[in-house]
């Protein structure tokens, strides 16, 4: 695993380098490999520190951990700091010469956090009463993030909690109800869809009436309804470049040259990859300025295109690959705190994998989500390499 | 661990349909995403004179044009591209106009920049982007404002024309000829655009070269041999007096070429490539003496006394009169018919004389009677038949027709009254409802010069004439050398013109004094007349009008003796002097042993 990551971490290196060979040399992205090799670095350092930790000590340290990331998140909104190609939101606070981002720091601790809460408790959650504690451990940090606003990392929260509640036992259908509002949210574009999806819901609860309480079913639908009601006055209430990225997800070609352009311009790049793609720094898509943030959200599109089918596979499968440790390493261990973590971590990076690289070919709405081990960025290869160390020593442990 | 494999599934699947599948069409938006087609202009044909020397060619220029863009992001470039190549605020909004009109198209800033503004956008190139800099031939005419009537102009093709069907094939930007020959065989000396491919960034750069990759290389425009004697023409605005204005057309006798083709004042069509200036228009089109305005070919005069040969020679050709009958009553001044009296220009009269003596002398009292001769009807008919109505055909892009009636229904449709016989009597001395061009009367006199038949004249050589278009004169060689003897009585001793005799030319000619419209202070001068070697049959004819030059014989006759002579001496190795013709031999005292006194 830490070969693995390693590797990924090398070769996110490379592409970086790569992304920063432009016809028309930008400063932010010519030295960028540099600095994300120097992060590297100070990853590794971090990477063996955390893992000759004790694994009672992380768990000890756990809720303090999350109690930091809580209050550093809330400091961010205030004294918070653009950077780089995302100049436009704080999300970065600087100390000294060395700024970093306390979103990614909180994904640490609420990994930690959570696992620390559910693994304290007996038994598995049986009702969605149950849910509402974790979930609000989760919530907090993640309306901090959203306040940013930052949606990418605000959805590895979901992918946290979800992940967490699924190994602590609780079954799907809590999940499903848990997750209901926010699919209510999401369909609430069409009244049409809307409505087929309540009734489903309705006769989902029927269904299963004997599992919950009356409360709790009036309670969920209440909660949809609410939603689905909500929507649009929410909608109203995104930013203008959030609403366009989520209406150029349904048709690109609706503003080609404004907020369609990231994602026709990606899909472009990686389509004219091809099988082999057009070789290692020679992506014109990228040489011409045409990709944007192609070393930070959008460097798989680099891949894709430079590297081509093989190489954008080889890559998906080195994820997956990563992934897949986790959760053997996750079944593997006796502790259930140490499986939580080694599972949210999963959860974290699933969810950070899947949108990124989703995104780039348009499965998924664009949202500024790094890709794990490869985008540039240190305080996140920082975070990655923690998660890495977290898994390893704690996966030792036993 | 179902998830995962589904969700890791999906994506390695739509890389696949992405990557390999369609694949190819992503290439393809990726290649036209980066590659921009340029267009090569192509070098217009090369235009040369009857003896090879070039007068229009090509040198390189450089242009600066701007990639399509939103209307704010141009109006940025240009406000920083300002200093640089100093563009007035008028020039800018015109081209912001130009960039609302035609979106797609690169804009056309300049298409003729000097180095420095060049090189000073070149360094700069990140701050301009969208901004291409391409080398364009530039028309180069050598021959100046000498040349500026016949070979017209070219310019940027203008919005009205792109609608026309001429100009159907064309783009935006691109160089067309605007007047004279220019436009007149805009097809021949256009040639043919070529392509090529520049590698654009997403802001539009250009990145790498600005040569690009050719992909289909322009043709040039089809070369053009011309009639026209450059040094004849040079010589013409040389010696044409200054600040007058009028016209010179020479033709050559042989194929009825044009050789020169000059009217005063002129322009220099030089000023016209890559853009001219707008004061510099305002001034040309604003100049009351219209230096824009073809005399040549364009202008209207009464022909006054040089439409005498024609009275003389539809008298010959309907056999109403012989070149040696006296007529009836001798010239004492002035001729009285129905009532009417018209003085001839000498008071004193000219007594009896005959065909040749009555051309030497311009007798109007002799053409009066020769005109009711012929009568009203007929002499209408006859200079009808002869095209004093109609245009020569040259070809260039504006003509105009001579005014001539066409029938005796011709005064009721345009004074409304029937014309009374005595009309004939102005008209037969080249006078009442009668205007012509220069071009016509010496394509006129090129008949007289010739066997009596004349095709339309032309600028270009390689043209074979139209014999549909020839008319011809019905008399017989003897008439017409009756007719050439009265216009050597003109520069013979006692002529109106005997002053523009030469040495070693025959020259023979006609003077011309119009008094035209009453907005005209003094006289329009003519003369119109051909020359070749003694004893020879005339190889140039010239035709030379100089408005309010007041008088035939000693302005505008001097000037054609001097053109024929040129071209004359030219033609068969002899030196050109200064001092031509036989009053310029007297003014200075130079000898002219030659002259014929009597």
């Amino acid at each position: 695993m830490v070969a693995l990551a390693l590797g990924l971490s090398l070769f996110g290196v490379a592409m970086i380098y790569s992304a920063g060979v432009l016809n028309v040399p930008s400063p932010i992205t010519e030295g960028a490999w540099r600095r994300q090799f120097l992060w590297l670095a100070v990853s590794l350092v971090a990477f063996v520190v955390i893992s000759r930790v004790r694994a009672g000590w992380i768990e000890w340290i756990a809720y303090p951990t999350y109690g930091a990331a809580v209050i550093l998140l809330a400091a961010t909104l205030v004294v918070g700091t653009g950077a780089g190609t995302a100049e436009g939101v704080g999300r970065w606070i600087a100390v000294g010469p060395v700024r970093f981002q306390p979103a990614e720091f909180a994904k640490l601790a609420a990994v930690l956090g959570l696992a620390r809460f559910l693994s304290s408790r007996d038994g598995s959650p049986e009702s969605l009463k149950d849910l509402v504690a974790p979930a609000t451990l989760m919530g907090l940090p993640l309306v901090l993030v959203m306040l940013q606003p930052d949606l990418g990392t605000a959805l590895a929260f979901v992918g946290i909690l979800f992940a967490g509640l699924y190994w602590a036992g609780t079954p799907p259908l809590l999940l499903f109800l848990l997750a209901s509002p926010g699919i209510a949210l999401i369909l609430a574009f069409s009244t049409m869809v809307w409505s087929a999806y309540f009734v489903g819901l309705i006769v989902l609860i029927y269904l299963f009436r004997y599992r919950l309480y009356l409360a709790e079913s009036v309670g969920i639908l209440l909660a949809n309804l609410a939603a689905g009601t909500v929507a649009n006055p929410l909608w109203g209430q995104l930013a203008d470049y959030q609403k366009n990225r989520l209406l150029v997800f349904l048709d690109p070609g609706m503003d080609p040259r404004g907020a369609g352009w990231n994602l026709i311009q990606s899909k472009v790049a990686i389509g004219s990859g091809g099988l082999t793609g057009k070789g290692f720094t020679q992506g014109t898509q990228k040489r011409l300025d045409f990709l944007p943030e192609q070393h930070t959200d959008f460097i798989f599109s680099v891949i894709g295109e430079e590297l081509g089918f093989i190489g954008s596979v080889l890559v998906v499968l080195g994820f997956g690959f990563l992934l897949f440790r986790l959760v053997r390493m996750a079944e593997a261990v006796d502790d259930p705190f140490a499986g939580l973590v080694l599972f949210g971590i999963f959860g974290a990076w699933l969810v950070h994998i899947f949108i990124n690289i989703g995104m780039t070919i348009g499965l998924v709405p664009i949202t500024g989500i790094p890709l794990p081990f490869l985008s540039y960025g240190g305080t996140f290869l920082l975070t990655c390499w923690a998660f890495t160390a977290l898994a390893v020593r704690l996966a030792q442990e036993d | 661990m179902v998830v995962l494999v589904v969700l890791l599934g999906v994506l390695v699947v739509s890389f696949f349909r992405a990557q390999v599948v369609r694949g190819s069409s992503w290439a393809l938006q990726s290649d036209s995403n980066r590659l921009r087609v340029l267009q090569i202009p192509a070098p217009r044909g090369t235009v040369f004179d009857r003896y090879g020397r070039i007068i229009a060619d090509n040198v390189p220029s450089y242009s600066i044009s701007l990639f399509p863009a939103p209307p704010d992001s141009i109006r940025s470039t240009l406000d920083r591209l300002q200093p640089l190549l100093e563009l007035s605020p008028e020039r800018i909004e015109t081209l912001l106009e130009e960039a609302r009109v035609n979106r797609r198209q690169p804009l056309l800033v300049t298409g003729n920049a000097d180095y420095e503004a060049i090189a000073a956008v070149e360094e700069r190139r990140a701050e301009f982007p969208g901004v291409f800099l391409e080398m364009r031939p530039r028309r180069r005419y050598l021959g100046g404002a000498a040349l500026g009537h016949a070979l017209g102009y070219v310019g940027e093709v203008s919005a009205a024309e792109l609608e026309s069907p001429l100009f159907e094939e064309y783009e935006q930007g691109m160089i067309v000829g605007k007047e004279g020959l220019e436009r007149q065989y805009e097809h021949l000396l256009q040639g043919g655009q070529g392509i090529r491919y520049v590698e654009v960034d997403a802001v539009g750069r250009v990145v790498g070269s600005f040569e690009g990759q050719a992909a289909a290389p322009a043709v040039p425009g089809d070369e053009l041999f011309l009639n026209l004697d450059l040094e004849l023409m040079e010589f013409i605005h040389e010696i044409f007096p200054e600040d007058m204005r009028g016209a010179v057309v020479a033709l050559n006798v042989e194929d009825g070429g044009v050789l020169a083709l000059y009217s005063a004042p002129t322009f220099d069509p030089n000023d016209f490539v890559g853009g001219i200036s707008r004061t510099l228009w305002e001034e040309l089109n604003q100049d009351p003496s219209r230096p824009l305005y073809n005399r040549a070919a364009v202008g209207r005069y009464p022909p006054a006394s040089t439409w005498k040969l024609a009275t003389a020679a539809i008298g010959l050709e309907l056999g109403v009169v012989e070149p040696d009958e006296l007529m009836p009553t001798a010239c004492y001044g002035s001729y009285t018919y129905q009532g009417v009296t018209r003085r001839c220009w000498r008071a004193d009269g000219h007594g009896h004389q005959n065909m040749a003596g009555a051309i030497g002398h311009s007798c109007n009292v002799w053409f009066y009677q020769l005109g009711l001769r012929i009568g009203l009807e007929r002499l209408v008919d006859e200079g009808t038949r002869l095209g004093f109505g109609e245009e020569c055909g040259i070809d260039l892009p504006r003509e105009t027709a001579g005014t001539f009636p066409e029938s005796l229904d011709w005064w009721q449709r345009v004074f409304n009254y029937r014309p009374f016989e005595n009309e004939v009597m102005a008209l037969s001395i080249g006078q009442g409802p009668n205007d012509q061009t220069p071009l016509k009367m010496a394509q006129f006199y090129l008949a007289l010069g010739r066997d009596g038949s004349a095709p339309s004249p032309q600028l270009i050589r390689s043209f074979e004439s139209n014999p549909d278009t020839d008319w011809r004169l019905d008399l017989e060689e003897s008439s017409l050398e009756a007719l050439r003897d009265g216009l050597r009585h003109v520069t013979a001793p006692g002529g109106t013109a005997f002053l523009a005799s030469l040495e070693h030319w025959d020259m023979i000619g006609k003077t011309g004094t119009a008094q035209g419209s009453p907005s005209q202070e003094r006289a329009h001068a003519w003369f119109a007349g051909m020359a070749g070697p003694w004893d020879e049959d005339p190889e140039i004819v010239v035709v030379v009008l100089v408005e309010e030059g007041e008088s035939g014989s000693a302005m505008a006759a001097p000037i054609a003796s001097k053109a024929a002579d040129f071209h004359l001496r030219r033609k068969y190795g002899m030196e050109v002097d200064t001092i031509q013709t036989l009053g310029e031999h007297l003014r200075t005292g130079t000898p002219a042993p030659w002259a014929r006194w009597n």
